[in-house]
């Protein structure tokens, strides 16, 4: 058994190492003296070692997999936001494609007021352009957002844009008559307008 | 350093899980030094380890930037360690009893500094000696224990962790370590 209570708190104040120089000293004169103190101090500083210097131990290779795996799933934003920084071509691919999709069907939607192509002989009733029975309309006809009825005759084509088109027995047109009601229509219809102003630019 | 560490907890606040593997793969073998002396078995520390780092990573807002990161993620193991002590049925320190030559063979043993056989030996049963008189320790002695010589961290990181006043931290580790003399002094 140490002699005092003192002594054996320098002892532990030396091991966590904020002991004051005086009572280092005195402690360290007093080990010399004092076998049992001695005993006590070595035995505390052997335990000391063998406790620092138990051999560290390391976790499962795929410690980091496990605990990845088990975390809650992240939020669906994070997870955009990874993908379109690490895909920047696709990104931008895609950026364009939506925003081309949305002007046209911007422009599908907004484009609905009722107009036609103004010809001779044309009678309007309520967005229905009417061709009179035993008029001729020399030229092509587009009605938007309205119906056609033809009860006279057409020299050209007739397109009808997000509306009906109706033929009386007695009416004709030589050229082509077209119904255009969907968007895929509409644009396949803007497409061919192009292809044949381009067409016709050429041939002349 | 510092500042990688308060990089990666703001993307993990905004949700980027891959920001959080950096965290894991810095932290882990502290982490789970820690687990396995508290509770000296390999397959439980492993597992608080990972219950660890998961709690961390839901619970990160919690967390108080002008606390050590490190810190509070001790706090977390340290305490997750003596639930499960708690909630261990004595039973289980027969297992924990082999559990200090866990991962140590004859072979690694004889790999360092070519010691002779019988100074392995005598190492391997040191090893086992020195765990069994951790795990004897009560959980408060224990704790403060482990934090100071596994873990090697100062006085004042560990009243951080245990929120305990210094000169409780420091009464608790002379116990601790009068404890420990009475079974490793005589060696």
């Amino acid at each position: 058994m140490p002699c005092s209570e003192k002594i054996v708190q320098w002892m532990h104040d030396y091991f966590d190492g904020d002991i004051q120089k005086e009572e280092e000293q005195q402690l360290r004169s007093h080990i010399q003296q004092c076998e049992a103190c001695r005993e006590h101090f070595y035995a505390l500083k052997k335990t000391v070692a063998f406790v620092e210097n138990v051999s560290h131990m390391t976790p499962s290779d795929d410690f980091v997999k496990k605990v990845m795996y088990n975390l809650p799933r992240e939020k669906r934003r994070v997870r955009w936001k990874r993908w379109f920084t690490h895909h920047p071509f696709l990104t931008a691919a895609s950026l364009f494609i939506l925003l081309s999709t949305s002007s046209l069907w911007a422009v599908w939607q907004e484009d609905n007021e009722f107009s036609f192509s103004k010809q001779e002989h044309l009678i309007v009733q309520n967005h229905t352009v009417i061709v009179p029975e035993g008029k001729v309309v020399e030229g092509d006809i587009v009605v938007r957002n309205g119906n056609i009825k033809i009860e006279g005759e057409v020299h050209g084509n007739v397109t009808v844009i997000n509306g009906h088109k109706y033929l009386a027995s007695a009416g004709e047109v030589t050229g082509q008559i077209e119904e255009v009601n969907e968007v895929f229509d509409w644009i396949w219809y803007n497409v061919k307008r192009v292809g044949y102003n381009i067409a016709k630019t050429l041939t002349k | 350093m510092d500042m990688f560490i308060k990089q990666r907890i703001k993307a993990i606040k905004k949700g980027d899980q891959s920001a959080f593997a950096d965290i894991v793969e810095m932290y882990k073998d502290k982490i789970y030094q820690l687990c396995y002396r508290m509770l000296g078995n390999r397959h439980e520390a492993e597992d608080a380890a990972q219950e660890a780092f998961i709690r961390a990573y839901v619970n990160i807002h919690t967390y108080d930037p002008t606390m050590k990161f490190s810190s509070w993620l001790y706090r977390i193991a340290t305490n997750l360690s003596i639930d499960r002590i708690r909630k261990k049925k004595p039973d289980v320190y027969l297992d924990a009893e082999v559990s200090g030559t866990d991962g140590l063979t004859m072979y690694s043993q004889l790999a360092d500094e070519g010691a002779s056989p019988e100074d392995a030996l005598e190492s391997l049963e040191l090893q086992q000696t020195v765990q069994e008189a951790i795990l004897k320790l009560p959980e408060k002695y224990r704790t403060v224990i482990v934090l100071k010589y596994i873990d090697e961290l100062s006085l004042q990181e560990i009243s951080d962790i245990l929120n305990l006043p210094i000169g409780t931290v420091k009464t608790r580790i002379h116990r601790g370590r009068e404890a420990l003399r009475k079974h490793l002094g005589h060696l």
